[in-house]
């Protein structure tokens, strides 16, 4: 096992693919500081013009729900079909919206 | 086994001209790929060989212009990229003497490596800075869109150089050794001779005298950012641009040029 000691800090790196578009997660990468993370996202994940835009933040800044908690968290969210906007009846006149 | 003929280059002020930056670019991306597979962490492997990639995506637009203005000039032969890359005698290379010094291999340290970028990137900048307004419009579009690669390229070698220059003790030292190394080669990039004043009689560009307050005005920015001191100038003058090259050029162009020598044509 190497010393993780001496490894620099992981980085998250979101793409904006255009204009317009959200920012999306790409992936990681190791950098010293902010500057040289956007630095080398640029060279890792933009390459074959994917994107406009970059944010990168530090991995260890991320709060992420636990996987554990996705039964509680997230399923009781499937049988509440009233939740999307196509589960009511429009009048016809603006149906087609 | 290397067994092709060389090919036969008429030396016109023009051609030599182009192929001074041209072939600047492309022994510098020769050396840059070394790094290829080697570099201290996966992701400046991968702008390394970015930047290499770019260098010689820019050489192959200056070599195809000077194998196209050798043939209208000099009345020689229409020499395409490939023939003037891997065909050419090592004295009819025109690189300055800085770009071929051994840097990976050999003991370089990767200061060497980013301050070499730094000095050279910031060099090119200029030049394709100028050039955009050459009268000859083949060289003002290459030069237009090598632009912005070069800036990046300064932007990022300048990075490194102040993350080094001022970082620990052993970065600055290792820094400070790289900046000695280099410094006696850099004169070489701004002496103007013959080549460039036929260049600028004809409007095709500057001297490269004329780039040197700029350089020098944006290196000693970059290198007060790094607490780096230039060293004294020094009565050493490399030759590379006339043709005359360190012993390191031949094995540099024997590893780049065994392929299409031993099986001419030869493509994948």
């Amino acid at each position: 096992m190497s010393d993780t000691r001496d490894e620099w800090p992981l980085w998250e790196v979101f793409v904006r693919p255009k204009s317009g578009l959200d920012h999306k997660h790409c992936g990681s990468l190791h950098a010293t500081d902010a500057a040289m993370a956007l630095n080398l996202a640029r060279e890792v994940y933009t390459r074959r013009q994917e994107g406009v835009s970059l944010w990168v933040v530090r991995s260890d800044q991320i709060v992420a729900s636990d996987p554990a908690d996705k039964d509680m968290l997230f399923e009781p969210a499937s049988d509440k079909v009233y939740r999307h906007p196509t589960f009511y009846k429009l009048p016809d006149s603006v149906d087609h919206m | 086994m290397i067994s092709g003929p060389s090919i036969t280059v008429q030396h016109d002020p023009i051609v030599d001209y182009v192929l001074r930056i041209g072939d600047t670019g492309l022994v510098h991306a020769q050396r840059l790929a070394e790094w290829c597979g080697h570099a201290p962490v996966l992701e400046e492997d991968i702008a390394l060989s970015n930047v290499a990639l770019d260098h010689i995506g820019q050489a192959r637009a200056m070599l195809t212009h000077a194998g196209s203005i050798h043939a209208s000039r000099t009345g020689g032969q229409a020499y395409d990229e490939d023939q003037l890359a891997f065909l050419r005698a090592e004295s009819d290379f025109r690189n300055v003497t800085l770009a071929e010094l051994p840097l990976r291999r050999g003991g370089g340290d990767f200061a060497d490596t980013v301050l070499r970028n730094l000095l050279l990137s910031t060099w090119f900048k200029l030049w394709w800075q100028r050039l955009q307004s050459s009268v000859d419009a083949a060289l003002a579009g290459i030069a237009g869109k090598a632009l912005k690669e070069a800036r990046y390229h300064q932007s990022h070698a300048a990075q490194w150089v102040v993350r080094l220059g001022d970082g620990t003790d052993e970065s600055a030292a290792r820094m400070g050794a790289a900046l000695a190394r280099a410094w006696p080669y850099v004169p070489e990039l701004f002496k103007a001779d013959a080549v460039d004043a036929a260049a600028v009689a004809s409007g095709i560009g500057p001297a490269s005298s004329d780039l040197h307050p700029q350089w020098s005005t944006e290196i000693a920015t970059v290198l007060r950012d790094a607490n780096l001191t230039a060293p004294a100038a020094t009565a050493f003058r490399s030759t590379g641009r006339r043709g005359v090259h360190s012993e390191h050029l031949g094995y540099l162009l024997a590893e780049m040029q065994v392929l299409q020598r031993s099986y001419p044509g030869g493509a994948w």
